[in-house]
């Protein structure tokens, strides 16, 4: 059809999918500050309010962003002015670039036109996921050091030392599933686990690479700089880690970049070992049960029900991430580094082994 | 007493399940999300005092701000005997005193300032009084307010107290 169309369908797309990241993003913030207050036995933020009605705090994410918008925006005497106003937006960019390739459901028929429901569905998919999330650790490292404060700086040399060191074992520990769907592309990844595990199990990323699972799962947590992995921001040592110097919207720049990297963490993790927008046992026609029980639903049910499906999966992991946050200690930093290169580099190389190891076998047809 | 070494048992060593450290997390948030949900359902007992709404009680003896005690005719208890704004040891007492039109009474306070940001509340004015006229049981600690001013408590706002 015309180029028109084309151009509505893509600004349709991003439109849907970045409101939906960045909204999930404002409700996360709010969930992190009253979820800790409750599994710590306090209250949480209850106090900003419109009309009279609090919400339970629900406006303490607004009443923040307003605080930001209206706080001085400096820049300390003795920093690098450039890389000082640059690092937020080096690190807030990468965060939202990598959620160009998350398919948030099955390509759906409109106008006899097949359109994916991923912003861009590219055939490195993975590769570019990593190449572009790599990139967030310069927004780290450029504001530890043009901060020309110790604490920022000794934050940004943890931070890309972790990076580093984490990067290698998230590249690995995917390799199984790229190894088991035969494709680094994204949208094929989650196709590919509609299907059946021994006729019972949907064949999800978690059954078929349970280490895998956990490997990434961990380097995603250093990755993001999430507790126990948060040492580049430990309060305790550091005051603020790498975004001490920063003040105003600046500061919270850096904040939405975390949650972002959460909340799209949480969706690359949901796509390569959860399903993607996969309903367990429900095919194209209908459900699918694995005693033979069958019945037809109708396509537009079917939609709805798969992308909320990955909506529901999404949302549960950003939780995990809260969760977890408060209840694991931070850990110390030859900790970091030895849990990285001794435990989770061999792992995903044994994984990596094991893998191949049974996929030649059923090859084979042992 | 003679000093002992106390030998604090500790655990002798991790053992396996302990040392994969990751059915420890999944007990870890076991005890997180027990807390979570606790709280989510009953709200009523989360410990929070809700302050500006909610007070907390003091106990009986608490010894808080300071308040002027009255004669039954409501002219102040006082009788300027400096007593008090010699023992105080942050010095932040200021008495003037005048002569009292009650023939019987030689003296009462024309001012009695308490300067509430320099009170230690050791509570040594209210031991010294000998008339009692100066106590400390509002139950109650200083209030914030935005000016330094504020916080110097005249003899009118001791005695309404
Ligand atoms: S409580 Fe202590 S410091 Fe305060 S006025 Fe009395 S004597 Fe002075
Ligand atoms: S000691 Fe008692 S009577 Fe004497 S000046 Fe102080 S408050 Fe008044």
């Amino acid at each position: 059809m015309s180029p028109l169309f084309d151009l509505a369908v893509a600004v349709a797309r991003i439109a849907v999918f970045i409101s939906f990241c960045l909204g999930l993003v404002v409700i996360l913030t709010w969930v992190e500050r009253k979820g800790a207050a409750y599994i710590q036995d306090r209250r949480g933020p209850n106090r900003a309010r419109i009309l009279g009605l609090t919400l339970g705090g629900i406006f303490h994410p607004l009443a923040d962003a307003i605080k930001f918008l209206f706080k001085e925006d400096f820049i300390p005497d003795g920093a690098h002015r450039l890389f000082y106003q640059m690092a937020p937006m080096f690190a807030l960019a990468p965060a939202i670039m990598t959620m160009a390739v998350i398919p948030f459901g099955p390509p759906v028929t409109i106008a006899g036109h097949q359109i994916p429901l991923q912003i861009a569905d590219l055939n490195v998919g993975i590769l570019y996921l990593f190449a572009i999330s790599g990139m967030t650790v310069y927004g780290v490292v450029l504001a530890g050091w043009a901060s020309n404060s110790k604490y920022p700086l000794l934050g940004g040399l943890r931070s890309s030392a972790q990076m580093l060191s984490y990067e290698v074992s998230m590249g690995l520990s995917v390799v199984g599933i790229l190894m088991v769907f035969q494709s680094v592309q994204l949208s094929e990844i989650a196709r590919g686990q509609g299907e059946l595990l021994f006729g019972i199990l949907p064949k999800w990323g978690v059954f078929v690479q349970p280490l895998g699972f956990i490997l990434f799962l961990t380097a995603l947590y250093a990755e993001a700089n999430r507790t126990p992995f948060d040492l580049p921001e430990g309060e305790s040592e550091l005051v603020a880690g790498y975004h001490t110097e920063y003040g105003s919207f600046k500061f919270s720049m850096f904040m939405m970049a975390e949650y972002i990297h959460m909340v799209v963490g949480s969706a690359v993790l949901v796509t390569l070992f959860f399903g993607g927008w996969q309903f367990p046992y429900l095919a194209d026609a209908g459900f699918a049960f694995p005693g033979g029980v069958s019945f037809a639903v109708p396509a537009w049910a079917v939609l709805s029900l798969r992308i909320g499906s990955f909506v529901v999966k999404t949302v549960f992991f950003c939780w995990v991430y809260v969760w977890v946050r408060w209840t694991i200690p931070r850990f110390r930093y030859d900790q970091v580094m030895r849990l990285g290169w001794k435990v989770m580099l061999p792992l995903a190389l044994i994984n990596i082994f094991v893998t191949g190891l049974v996929l030649l076998l059923i090859d084979k047809g042992i | 007493m003679a000093i002992r070494v106390v030998k604090v048992a500790r655990p002798e060593k991790m053992s396996f399940g302990e040392s994969v450290y990751l059915l420890e997390i999944v007990k870890g948030l076991g005890v997180t999300m027990r807390h979570f949900l606790r709280n989510m359902a009953r709200q009523e007992n989360i410990p929070t005092i809700e302050y500006p709404e909610v007070r907390r009680v003091m106990p009986a003896r608490f010894r808080g701000c300071h308040r002027l005690m009255k004669r039954p005719g409501g002219a102040p208890r006082c009788v300027a005997c400096y007593m008090c704004a010699t023992a105080c040891p942050a010095k932040c007492i200021t008495i003037v005193a005048g002569e009292s039109p009650d023939p019987k009474i030689e003296k009462y306070p024309v001012r009695f300032d308490i300067d509430m940001l320099r009170c230690v509340f050791c509570g040594q004015c209210v031991e010294a009084c000998p008339v009692d006229a100066i106590r400390m049981d509002t139950g109650w600690y200083t209030m914030p307010e935005n000016t330094r001013e504020k916080l110097i408590y005249t003899i009118d706002m001791l005695l309404e107290k």
